[in-house]
């Protein structure tokens, strides 16, 4: 008893003591362009910002706050750190246990992490938005500086040591100077003994039982110099076993007895399905059952090639009556239609010169797709009372909670368990592939049912990125500098997520009992969606900025990496780009003399000199030509500047980008190579959307199907891409899987200007489209 | 019908359709999950193996047509005593791959590469792997650990 009222009494101690080193900290990442910083908070939160302190814990730890949620310690030594965010592909478990061997004092080799489990994980929503280190990674890191400080107040008392004087190696905690700690403690036998210059390990002090406590916010942070793993390059955890072909992702899985299905899609959005040889294909090799319910047509059998045969027999077989009637003209249909009106940004210049003049332009942005390189799949089992789904879902607990609505059971009975899949970079089959698997598993109970989609229903039935048409408007003064800015953008939704809703599951709009699509919402800031970075970092004196929200959505669409943020920065740094031009001013430079914000000021300084930006124009080729483009993510996330130098072919027009030079700036760095692995990934699929990529239909049915109807960049055409990382150590983590998306579509038109004069306002930019804009402008230079 | 395959540098008895594509047989007969399936069709390479020592597309060649081939899967790669293949460290040290879906494939193309061509340059390598598609755009990476290893292997 009286040992429990010390340590409660020496932990209310190193409480105070770390409260007011949190203060401290706080008050030095408030200096240094406060407004970004302040920013920066606001993205971290989404919900008011309010870091660190009571009542405000930060990241997901605010709707987490148990610490036995994030971190077992095992009697054996084993320390697990079990959280809600996944692994993409984008290194995110890699940073995640930095962050926690660094705050918790482990060797990262001790550290195993479990993730995306909804029935042991921390529910931390989505792994969207560039979020997995700003949300994810500042949760864990309190989290486990919460269980340190705990962990040493335990082992105080036990030692008889005060707190300060103690010191972590591995999880075994000495006294300061104490040599002999790492020995004493290393046999995990208590070494609770001793006089008090013993030591004594995490493990022997929590005895293998729960923490239980809630964590209270405020906890002192490793200080930079004494971290081990942050700012470091530690290679990743999920690699080595992707290269030796060990089961790590979900297409590995094979349960024991497990099965094969497959699903027929309608052959195009809406489609009701008016027969199918249900009985004939139920009679072929190896079919174990045939499932319709509704529209919902599948098969499962013992062979994944018998059930790949059964269910093309089956979709032969099928008749389908088809409604779909989808817009010609994308962007003509987007003005048309009726819009949500929303004024985002309103800022009225208050007198002052009047412009002495006003330009104008109009950019779009097509139906692009995630088009992961494997399809989506998913194994699930069904016991006659409760579902386990293996699932490369984003969402694991709003998609557990939707197929649990789906399956009219209760939310407990469906427990997903992430696996990593294919890259997704947003809302692709996933989700769909975990609902298919939970429905043909329902209707063969006891065995495990694996599903994987073919190529063509990924290409064809995943949600796209929307279609957008971008309406920019400045007036400027002599100088050419923007004194009034406008800017309109309509776009359908860029998020129809599951959210626990089996509306948002394309099976579950198929059942006999069909559940409805929620109605898309218009987003709110600080992430906004359609009208993300639609609003100028610049320091333009007057702007409006309005979302034209367009509700219908005659394509399937939904989360796009960098959703309306590549639109939106692609139009208005194409934009800022033409400015420039306009006023003979070089861009970099017109960028700069508007520009207020110290950190963006960096970014595109640090980009155009490793480029060499400052090199005569004279000195390049006919044909070559070279472009920047900058945001900062979200407004509040990362900063990235991309230049690009490109060569178009006076023939062909066909534009090849010959190198690319990126600078970042993520507030703290947790893992540089994967930050930079991340920019360089992003600037490679960016110029392929921008290069080649639109998704086609013929009115009714899609008819980008596979690989050569939707091509995508191939290793002769990627340039060698170089990443500049600004470090920004005690800065909040703000997280960069996206931020290079836009920057990249604006620098490659910025660059194909200079190169041929042309001015690409559409995407992509395929050499079709600028042989137009030369038919139009007639012969150039 | 059951035929036997040489995969790996065994003899492999195998009981399946004999139109089945060799990418089933490999991972749902024999476990084997180097080769993934992308699309079926021959457009991705995920799914690419040695065939005597040459890349070969095992999404939609039938198995049954293969008995008197050596197959080799990224697993085989691998040295007796488990020791990786020079390729497979270089891709670890270059940290070549983000999903890492692609990654096999790409590893066999490369394996095939370096049979005929021990010092590939760099355009020989983008050449060579043009038609192995990566969406994550880790192609960069991919091209070093392919002269890293290459390198490697020449000393
Ligand atoms: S899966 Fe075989 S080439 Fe794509
Ligand atoms: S690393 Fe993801 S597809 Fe290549």
């Amino acid at each position: 008893m009286s040992a429990q009222l010390g340590r409660r009494a020496l932990l209310q101690g190193a409480l105070v003591l770390a409260f007011s080193l949190g203060v401290e900290e706080a008050a030095t990442q408030g200096k240094g362009g406060a407004k970004g910083n302040k920013g920066g908070k606001e993205g971290e939160g989404g919900k008011g910002g309010k870091a660190g302190g009571k009542g405000g814990l930060p990241g997901d730890l605010a709707r987490n706050p148990q610490l036995d949620a994030w971190l077992r310690i095992g009697a054996d030594g084993k320390v697990t750190l079990q959280v809600g965010k996944v692994e993409l592909g984008q290194g995110a478990l890699t940073a995640l246990g930095q962050i926690c061997a660094d705050e918790l004092d482990v060797d990262l080799a001790r550290l195993t992490i479990v993730s995306g489990d909804t029935r042991v994980c921390p529910n931390e929503g989505t792994t969207t938005g560039s979020q997995s280190m700003s949300e994810g990674g500042t949760a864990v890191r309190h989290a486990a500086a919460e269980v340190r400080a705990l962990l040493l107040s335990m082992a105080s008392a036990q030692l008889k040591v005060p707190a300060e004087r103690l010191t972590v190696n591995d999880g075994t905690v000495a006294e300061r100077g104490a040599r002999a700690g790492r020995v004493g403690g290393a046999g995990g036998a208590g070494g609770a003994g001793g006089a008090g210059t013993g030591a004594v390990t995490y493990w022997s002090l929590v005895g293998g039982k729960a923490l239980n406590r809630e964590a209270q916010g405020g906890v002192a942070l490793k200080a930079v110099e004494a971290r081990r793993y942050i700012g470091k390059a530690v290679p990743r955890r999920d690699l080595p076993a992707k290269i030796t072909g060990e089961e790590i992702f979900v297409q590995d899985l094979r349960p024991a007895s497990f099965v094969h299905g497959r699903v027929v899609r309608a052959p195009s959005y809406g489609a009701t399905l008016v027969e199918a040889d249900e009985a004939g294909v139920a009679r072929m090799p190896g079919v174990l059952k045939v499932v319709r319910d509704g529209d919902f047509l599948g098969v499962i059998a013992g062979k994944e090639w018998q059930a790949v045969k059964a269910a093309v027999a089956l979709r032969h077989s099928a008749r389908w009556r088809e409604t779909a009637a989808l817009p010609v003209d994308p962007y003509a249909w987007l003005v048309a239609q009726p819009a949500e009106e929303v004024v985002i940004q309103e800022v009225a210049r208050g007198g002052g010169e009047a412009p002495v003049r006003t330009v104008e332009a109009t950019y779009r942005r097509p139906y692009q797709m995630h088009a992961s390189i494997g399809p989506s799949c998913a194994v699930a089992a069904w016991d006659g009372a409760a579902l386990t789904v293996h699932t490369h879902s984003q969402s694991v607990f709003a998609t557990a909670q939707a197929i649990a609505r789906m399956l009219g059971l209760a939310a407990d009975k469906v427990r997903a368990v992430h696996m990593n899949g294919s890259g997704c970079y947003g809302h692709n089959g996933a989700d769909d592939a975990a609902a298919d698997a939970a429905l043909l598993a329902r209707a063969l109970p006891g065995r495990a049912v694996r599903v994987q989609w073919s190529r063509e229903d990924e290409h064809a039935q995943e949600p796209y990125g929307s279609a957008m048409v971008m309406k920019a408007r400045a007036g400027v003064d002599a100088n050419g500098d923007v004194l009034d800015w406008s800017y309109d953008l309509w776009s359908t939704t860029h998020n129809t997520r599951p959210g626990g809703h089996p509306g948002n599951l394309l099976p579950g709009r198929s059942l006999a009992k069909p559940f409805a699509q929620p109605a898309p919402r218009a987003s709110r800031p600080p992430n906004f969606s359609a009208d993300r970075n639609a609003i100028p970092l610049y320091a333009f004196p007057g702007q409006k900025v309005t979302t034209h929200f367009v509700s219908a959505m005659p394509l399937r669409v939904s989360a796009h990496r960098s959703l309306g943020a590549y639109a939106n920065v692609f139009a208005l740094e194409s934009f800022v780009d033409e400015l420039a031009h306009a006023a003979k001013v070089d861009p970099v430079a017109f960028r700069l003399r508007q520009m207020r914000d110290a950190r963006a000021t960096a970014v595109i300084e640090a980009a155009a000199e490793r480029f060499g930006w400052g090199k005569a124009r004279e000195g390049r080729e006919a044909g070559h030509g070279r472009g920047i483009g900058f945001a900062r993510y979200k407004n509040v996330g990362s900063y990235c500047a991309v230049c690009l130098e490109v060569v178009v072919d006076p023939g062909s027009l066909a534009v090849k980008v010959t190198r690319a030079v990126v600078a970042v700036e993520a507030g703290e760095v947790v893992n540089p190579d994967g930050l930079a692995n991340q920019i360089e990934g992003g600037v490679i699929q960016a110029l392929s959307w921008s290069l080649k990529e639109a998704v086609k239909h013929d009115g009714a049915r899609i008819v980008s199907r596979d690989w050569s109807s939707y091509p995508i960049l191939t290793f002769s055409e990627v340039p060698p891409v170089e990443v500049a990382i600004l470090d920004k150590p005690g800065q909040p983590f703000l997280g960069a899987g996206e931020a290079a998306q836009g920057p990249t579509a604006a620098a490659l038109a910025n660059a194909v200007f200079e190169a041929c004069g042309l001015r690409a306002r559409e995407l992509p930019l395929t050499p079709a489209r600028l042989g137009a804009l030369r038919q139009e402008a007639g012969p150039v230079k | 019908m059951a035929f036997t395959l040489n995969v790996n540098g065994k003899p492999q008895v195998v009981e399946a359709e004999e139109d089945t594509p060799l990418l089933y047989v490999l991972r749902d007969e024999l476990g084997l999950n180097g080769a993934k399936y992308g699309c079926g069709v021959g457009q991705c390479g995920a799914c690419t193996v040695l065939s005597d020592g040459v890349p070969l597309r095992s999404c939609f060649v039938p198995a049954a047509s293969l008995t008197a081939r050596k197959i080799t899967t990224l697993e085989g790669l691998r040295g007796a005593d488990g020791k990786l293949h020079a390729l497979q460290q270089a891709f670890l040290a270059e940290q070549a791959g983000q999903c890492g879906y692609c990654i096999p494939g790409m590893i066999m193309a490369a394996a095939a590469l370096l049979g005929v061509k021990a010092r590939p340059s760099e355009a020989e390598i983008r050449a060579a792997l043009d038609a192995n598609l990566c969406r994550c755009g880790s192609h960069n990476r991919i091209v070093r650990a392919i002269q890293r290893a290459a390198q490697e292997m020449g000393t």
